[in-house]
């Protein structure tokens, strides 16, 4: 696990946003920025899904990129692959140094089957993810997003270990408050992000926190 | 397990298939020569929006491989399929889909003209094929099971493919708790070692399921499970089977 420090500035940022746990967040990150998320108060999961910007029928597939790297961690030098196989965003700084891409996002269904029958008028990811693409404009061939253009995203500050048993396991957090991860894109980016609310788990102490995401123009 | 065979075919090495399995009927997987791949995805056949989840199917049950006792559950809380008998102990939801640049890298790229049936084909294109037959297309594509293969990760997080994981007539059976579109192609895993383009062939057989009792194994091997077939008779409502 290899920590690597930012040099950016908050101050340099041309933009700085704080989403409230619970909340989402939509924007088109452009080819050469340098996007970064803080975990503000720590073992906050931050569910990010990305699109090609320009072509949303290719989008992140979280096996391509773990079997690419041959690791089920993302981290510093991690590329984040398209099921087409072309790199969105590479993460180049990173002071958790472990982020999950197994563990996808919570939904009310799944809350029914995980927790309980009854949990199912809970908020989760997947209403946040829904509200985020179903207000979105077309990409650039007319294409609305969908339900179905939800694929299994990135759980930023996350830690869920695979066993050599083949055991998956949701462990304490390894993120502590200004934790933050940083990514240069590849190509213009789509990203849509659902700060958890997860409120039946004790990996956020049952209590959901804000994030803030940045953006740096190119060097 | 399987009551009766309805009927069984061969699915050649390198070919790919799809088929509705209704609920309560059954897909028995032969690996007949042994160390054969076969990446699988799964739909809701009556609305293919519904789809086979694997980060759901991983957190419900606490894994990171299927064998016997576990099911494949969908995005929408529902329980597509149960595995309800297994020989290997090992199948791989994690490691990928072989695609057209693996195969390209590896083996080398063989035409039809030339090779006619032992051109090299990859799991990704073959099954995106056998989706728009569906009017299903990469929107719709999720991770595939890869029956057969074994993906260990160690501490590190670091990902291995097992080699030796299937042996010669190594069996997997999955009943169907929903009315499911199954694709499978027979290829090769895309951690596989080697430079040869050979996949082995799969054994299928099809049946009629014997009946879910109120103490069948997947149903009661975990709580969650318990609540995915509840939700999955409530979708059937009156077809809810005891």
């Amino acid at each position: 696990m290899s920590l690597i420090e930012s040099t950016l500035q908050p101050v340099d940022a041309i933009l700085d946003v704080t989403i409230p746990a619970g909340d989402g967040w939509i924007h088109e990150v452009k080819k050469g920025q340098t996007f970064r998320i803080v975990d503000l108060e720590g073992n906050q999961a931050v569910d990010t899904f990305f699109f090609d910007a320009h072509d949303y029928t290719d989008r992140y597939s979280a096996v391509d990129t773990i079997c690419a790297q041959g690791n089920i961690y993302l981290s510093t030098g991690t590329r984040l692959l398209t099921q087409n196989g072309h790199a969105l965003m590479t993460i180049t700084a990173d002071t958790c140094g472990r982020h999950d891409t197994l563990g996808g996002a919570c939904s009310q269904e799944s809350n029914m089957v995980r927790y309980d029958i009854g949990k199912r008028y809970m908020h989760a990811c997947r209403q946040t993810f829904l509200k985020q693409i179903l207000k979105w404009k077309p990409d650039l061939n007319g294409r609305i997003l969908e339900k179905r253009d939800i694929g299994h995203n990135v759980n930023f500050f996350m830690n869920v270990p695979v066993t050599p048993e083949g055991r998956l396991t949701f462990e304490d957090g390894i993120s502590y408050p200004g934790k933050y991860v940083e990514m240069h894109a590849d190509r213009d980016t789509l990203v849509v992000i659902s700060n958890c609310p997860q409120l039946n788990n004790p990996c956020n102490a049952y209590n959901p926190t804000p994030a803030r995401v940045l953006i740096w123009e190119a060097e | 397990m399987m009551q009766s065979i309805l009927w069984e075919e061969e699915l050649r090495g390198g070919q790919t298939w799809s088929y509705v399995l209704k609920r309560g009927t059954a897909l028995r997987l032969t690996d007949v020569d042994g160390g054969a791949n076969v990446s699988a995805l799964f739909y809701n056949a009556d609305f293919p929006e519904e789809r086979y989840n694997m980060p759901d199917t991983l957190k419900a049950q606490h894994i990171a491989r299927l064998t016997e006792g576990f099911v494949l559950y969908s995005d929408m809380g529902h329980i597509l399929c149960s595995i309800t008998s297994d020989s290997v102990g090992w199948h791989d939801p994690i490691g990928g889909t072989l695609n057209a640049a693996i195969v390209h890298a590896k083996y080398g790229d063989k035409d039809y003209q030339r090779h006619r049936n032992e051109w090299t084909q990859s799991s990704r294109e073959s099954l995106l094929l056998e989706l728009a037959k569906y009017s299903l297309g990469p929107r719709d594509l999720t991770p595939t099971v890869n029956f057969f293969s074994k993906v260990q990760v160690d501490a590190d997080g670091s990902m291995h493919y097992v080699p030796g994981n299937s042996k010669p007539g190594s069996q997997v059976e999955l009943r169907a708790e929903m009315n499911v579109l199954v694709l499978l192609s027979a290829n090769h895993h895309p951690m596989e070692p080697g430079a040869v383009y050979a996949p082995k062939s799969i054994h299928l057989a099809v049946g009629q399921a014997a009946p879910v009792a109120a103490d069948d194994a997947c149903r009661v091997s975990r709580p969650e499970n318990g609540r995915g077939f509840t939700l999955t008779e409530r979708y059937f409502g009156s077809e809810a089977r005891a």
